[in-house]
């Protein structure tokens, strides 16, 4: 037993350490691996003490468990990896909601509100993190769907988890605990739906940190302070990449669960000036042409959103990038922080299609370059670089810090349609007499530039 | 009873604290290895489940924490193994 005690305390130092070396580029993948051994040892330790029951079949799950997340490690894309991180972080949240459920029908009566919490807090990560999963991977639509009653569903559905949470605390016995379950399921399920595409980083992060949190709550139940420390750390530093995430899009949590930004319906919340997508004529430009454009540019900032990781156009990027820097032209690359569907996704692409670190920039460090800037190159993206952020105060997006790709002398937008972006809302950037359009598929579209720019050297 | 729950309490108040001030100056790039480093992290409930399954003997909580324990062991091998492959990303081009 002291050993055990010991072995959970070296763990929870590690992983401690672990995650102070992943938050600095120099050691995250030292800190990773630290965590990784310290995680490994909290799961020895489990063992040390002795298995009464069922060792062949602990050790069979571990086995399917270990394997299934290996290989979907190994298979997942980069552009995947929102939907995978979502997936990853459901199982997660359903391991501990099933463990408090077990602790409950084991033993009902005993520390029942840390049960309740696990129960709840796993059951809702569970469900809403699947959710976002099937919104990620194409297979529910990403538009946020707001439910009529919307924000009545949430409470009547909160509402009636406590009272079947009181029922069981009264001793419901199981009936109100399956219950609780299932309403806990549920509001999951009402959180997730109603929120879209363009606000995933913000729901991921979110339902990470509940899934610690429910981690912690299990540590309550069994007593486990490897559990516990493991929890909490997720759920604080999950907490605060929600906060960062809010505050890259200038709005408060509650605007991003509740708020409907991405609604498909033209509800009244909508209103403003430009909640209808207007048809006004945009210049659209051949590839030859923008090939001519851009072989006689002095410098170039490439701003990359969803629509080139959707594309996996990330690879050609770079190969444009590479090639007009051999002319010496002068090129950056401008991240928005929300750019994407989880907090720093573009990074990660970028990296994969090996773009030097030095060419990254952050929102604060480029915005005042775009003004001395011959082109802005937008791949993909929409509401991240709409002007009406910063003056139409009328907008939904209003005051949420972007690029101001529409200050550089000439702005090429990579797009496939004219379809609004998530925000529902019309992109005024569109009309601008310096914008002009490359239509179409954003990984064809850059091929097209790269040849016809290699055939003109 | 009362002890241990207040020592509970205790090491979870503590433990916040150490997640806000060990993370609070995070990159923008490292955002998205740090958020499936500490998904799998989290995957640590794969230790409660494996209790759950050791000191039971009833067959409906054996299937709750056989599963559990599936669930738990996938979030935190594929956590890790993720995060590993992602910020390998970014070790191989820095020579460049």
């Amino acid at each position: 037993m002291m050993i055990q005690r010991v072995l959970y305390l070296a763990a929870a130092i590690l992983v401690i350490l672990g995650l102070k070396s992943l938050s600095s580029p120099k050691t995250a993948k030292h800190g990773n691996t630290l965590a990784g051994i310290g995680l490994g040892l909290a799961v020895l330790a489990t063992f040390v003490t002795g298995v009464p029951h069922h060792l062949g079949w602990i050790l069979l799950a571990l086995l399917i468990g270990s394997g299934f997340g290996a290989w979907g490690a190994r298979a997942v894309q980069m552009t995947d990896m929102p939907q995978m991180v979502a997936l990853l972080n459901g199982l997660g949240g359903g391991a501990a909601a099933l463990v408090s459920a077990s602790e409950y029908l084991g033993a009902p009566g005993e520390s029942t509100i840390s049960v309740l919490l696990g129960t709840l807090i796993g059951a809702v990560s569970f469900s809403g993190s699947l959710i976002a999963f099937g919104k990620l991977q194409g297979l529910l639509s990403e538009k946020a769907l707001v439910l009529p009653g919307g924000r009545a569903i949430h409470g009547a559905t909160l509402v009636a988890a406590v009272a079947a949470g009181a029922w069981v605390v009264m001793g419901g016995g199981p009936p109100a605990f399956a219950l609780f379950s299932l309403l806990s399921l549920a509001l999951g399920v009402a959180l997730v739906v109603p929120i879209g595409g363009a606000d995933m980083p913000v729901v991921i992060s979110i339902l990470n940190s509940f899934t610690g949190l429910a981690a912690a709550a299990t540590g309550f139940v069994l007593q486990n302070p490897a559990l516990l420390i493991s929890g909490t750390l997720v759920g604080a530093s999950g907490t605060l990449l929600t906060q960062l995430m809010c505050k890259a899009m200038n709005r408060s949590l509650s605007n991003v669960l509740f708020g409907g930004l991405g609604a498909a319906a033209p509800g009244p919340a909508g209103g403003g000036s430009g909640s209808a997508v207007q048809h006004r004529p945009v210049r659209d430009l051949s590839a030859e042409d923008a090939a001519v454009l851009l072989s006689n540019i002095g410098s170039l900032i490439i701003v990359p959103g969803y629509g080139m990781a959707v594309a996996q156009a990330q690879h050609v990027t770079r190969e444009l990038a590479d090639l007009l820097s051999a002319r010496g032209v002068d090129v950056k690359y401008a991240i928005h922080p929300v750019a994407g569907r989880m907090p720093g996704h573009m990074n990660v692409l970028l990296a994969e299609a090996n773009v030097p670190y030095s060419q990254l920039y952050d929102l604060e460090q480029i915005n005042a370059d775009f003004e001395r800037t011959d082109v802005a190159l937008v791949i993909g993206l929409n509401d991240v670089v709409n002007p009406a952020a910063r003056h139409d105060k009328a907008s939904p997006i209003y005051g949420m810090p972007i690029l101001d790709a529409d200050k550089a002398r000439h702005v090429l937008l990579v797009k496939r349609s004219l379809n609004a972006g998530f925000a529902g809302i019309d992109n005024e950037l569109y009309y601008d007499p310096r914008t002009t359009f490359l239509f179409g598929d954003a990984k064809k579209v850059l091929t097209a530039l790269v040849e016809e720019l290699k055939s003109t050297a | 009873m009362n002890a241990d729950l207040l020592t509970l309490l205790t090491i979870f108040a503590l433990a916040v604290f150490v997640g806000f001030e060990v993370i609070s100056k995070v990159p923008v790039v490292l955002h998205t290895p740090l958020m499936s480093g500490t998904n799998a992290i989290h995957g640590i409930v794969v230790v409660g489940a494996i209790l759950v399954m050791a000191e039971t003997t009833n067959p409906l909580i054996s299937v709750l924490g056989f599963i559990g324990i599936v669930f738990g062991a996938a979030n935190l091998v594929g956590g890790l193994l993720v995060t590993d492959r992602m910020l390998a990303l970014f070790k191989k081009k820095k020579p460049s």
